[in-house]
């Protein structure tokens, strides 16, 4: 008991740490929420009642940038846990150089996300001179001006591109996982490869997918460099999400109040999300 | 006959797998294709497959000296970070693996929960406190936000290692009289040495490739690699060739310190609920 007692402490720095880290930027934002506050007219700085908030919630952008971060979180969602389970059962499989074929598929998870968007942007949706054009051209099809015709698709298949790796890699881990004896069994009573993933796999990827979601959530809700160097949220607003508003009030319009608003819908949204992944979460925690 | 079957299928298997790895990499090869061809090669509409590979492109970006200061950006604010949070880190996990109270799993919770929180929503305050502190556009500034931001998945990561070495063990080369401080130092730290390699790695990867605070927070001067290359992004800057040069030498270290650590990277971004 002393003992604990004696290495409490060791404990206090990191919590000090983190309340700081996350409660004084919230404190802030909520003030700056009810103030007329732009770095441009530092004069005009005084109480403003709720106008940022009349402003914004009239302003049909937050919608729009609400909207386009829900399909973008979903979207990449339902796309790398879908092909991400499709892969790890690929690679379950017994094939030759599967530990190279894997470092392959893990590879652009390790690419930073200004390269990865650039290297799509220029090498592979460029309309000209892109890979995909060439590919389009070959089979006779009209290449595709990707970030003008489809942006917020584009930025879909980016970021996807970039977290199939992680849903992949935390699927085959649990796959592989799964003890060989019962598939094993599975198979001496003849259950064929749907019944097997149906009855046998499935089921045992729960933990994995739920994991999976909450990791990738985080940091989808926070997409932002793709964005920065593809489409700067356009055409319009197509392609903002509530970071790159965000950013656009504060940084380029320097409307720090609106900018606040908008950040705490942000982090409502974040909220909701987390307080239902974190239920989920706690359940498989193991102290 | 089956023998024959099994690898019939085998390869049948290779040919599938391999076919789906490489199409999934192929963005990532042709970069690093791209970065030997000449610039004229790089944005031919017909793709050069074939070609006489050349390193001017390294030569020319290695050249400018801005490139090597963005790298060393990116190598101090990434290494810095990882010791920082270590610092805090590595009390926090083993007082929470080894002195468990009623609290350890809601504070374990807490801290997991403080990383929901889109940094986004963050960046407003974070940018006046630093303008007011004269830390934007500097490493210091940039190395403490890469250091609070990974935090949380330190603890994380460092607490299901501690969890796995034997308690007693712990108790078994526990010295009289040595405060927990001495414990730590003299023998946890030994023992579980290559969780706490693994857990840096995973942090200095994800450091290194941070962009929203490198994007927002600096500028020419402290500015990590991940900001560099978004500098291309203008259609002024269009130098294929060389922009997948740089790219290449950006991503190389840490496809290398990845493919490493892969083994722990489920563990360590999972929160310890996949391994």
């Amino acid at each position: 008991m002393s003992r604990q007692r004696a290495s409490r402490w060791l404990n206090t720095p990191a919590i000090v740490a983190l309340f700081l880290w996350s409660i004084i930027p919230l404190v802030m934002t909520v003030w700056f929420t009810f103030r007329r506050y732009n770095l441009m007219e530092p004069d005009r700085v005084g109480f403003d009642g709720l106008a940022n908030y009349r402003y914004l919630l009239s302003d049909p952008t937050l919608f729009q940038a609400v909207f386009n971060t829900v399909v973008l979180v979903g979207a990449v969602l339902a796309i790398t846990i879908g092909l991400g389970t499709l892969l790890a059962i690929l690679f379950d499989q017994e094939f030759f150089g599967r530990g190279i074929a894997r470092v392959l598929v893990l590879a652009p998870f390790f690419i930073m996300p200004t390269v990865s968007a650039l290297l799509w942007k220029n090498m592979m949706m460029h309309p000209d001179n892109g890979f995909l054009a060439f590919v389009f051209r070959s089979i006779g099809l009209k290449p595709i001006d990707w970030f003008a015709v489809a942006p917020l698709t584009s930025i879909i298949i980016i970021v996807s591109w970039q977290w199939l790796p992680f849903a992949f890699l935390t699927l085959l881990t649990a796959v592989q996982s799964l003890d060989s004896e019962r598939k094993e069994a599975a198979r001496m009573d003849g259950a064929g490869p749907i019944a097997m993933f149906r009855y046998i796999i499935w089921p045992h990827l729960g933990r994995a997918i739920a994991a999976t979601t909450m990791i990738e959530s985080i940091f989808l809700l926070g997409i932002f460099a793709e964005i920065y160097v593809t489409t700067s949220g356009g055409p319009g607003f197509a392609s903002t999400n509530l970071s790159f508003l965000i950013y656009r009030y504060a940084l380029m319009e320097y409307d720090i109040g609106g900018a606040s608003v908008a950040a705490l819908v942000a982090v409502v949204l974040a909220n909701l999300l987390a307080l239902f992944l974190m239920r989920s979460f706690a359940r498989n925690l193991d102290t | 006959m089956a023998a024959s079957n099994k690898i019939t299928r085998k390869l049948a298997m290779t040919a599938v797998a391999w076919l789906v790895a490489l199409v999934i990499a192929f963005p990532a090869l042709w970069l690093i294709l791209t970065s030997f061809k000449s610039e004229t090669e790089a944005i031919s509409r017909v793709p050069h497959l074939f070609f006489t590979p050349t390193l001017t492109n390294y030569a020319a970006v290695q050249q400018q000296a801005s490139y090597l200061h963005f790298a060393a950006n990116s190598v101090i604010v990434s290494v810095g970070s990882t010791l920082f949070a270590l610092l805090f880190a590595i009390p926090s996990a083993y007082t929470m693996a080894f002195a468990p109270t009623k609290s350890t799993r809601s504070t374990l919770l807490w801290m997991l929960s403080t990383k929901m929180m889109p940094p986004v929503g963050a960046l407003v305050p974070v940018y006046l406190i630093f303008r007011d502190l004269s830390l934007l556009d500097t490493r210091t500034g940039l190395l403490l936000v890469d250091a609070l931001a990974n935090l949380p998945i330190l603890i994380w990561m460092l607490y299901t290692f501690f969890k796995e070495v034997p308690r007693e063990v712990l108790e078994a080369g526990r010295m009289d009289g040595a405060g927990p401080l001495r414990e730590l130092w003299n023998l946890l730290l030994p023992l579980s040495l290559p969780g706490i390699v693994s857990t840096s790695l995973l942090a200095i990867i994800l450091a290194w490739n941070e962009a929203f605070w490198s994007l927002t927070l600096t500028a020419a001067k402290a500015a990590p690699l991940t900001a560099f290359i978004a500098s291309f992004s203008s259609p002024e800057g269009l130098f294929y060739a060389k922009l997948s040069a740089a790219s290449t030498m950006a991503i190389a270290p840490i496809l290398i310190l990845g493919w490493l650590s892969q083994k722990q990277l489920v563990r360590g971004l999972t929160f310890g609920a996949v391994k």
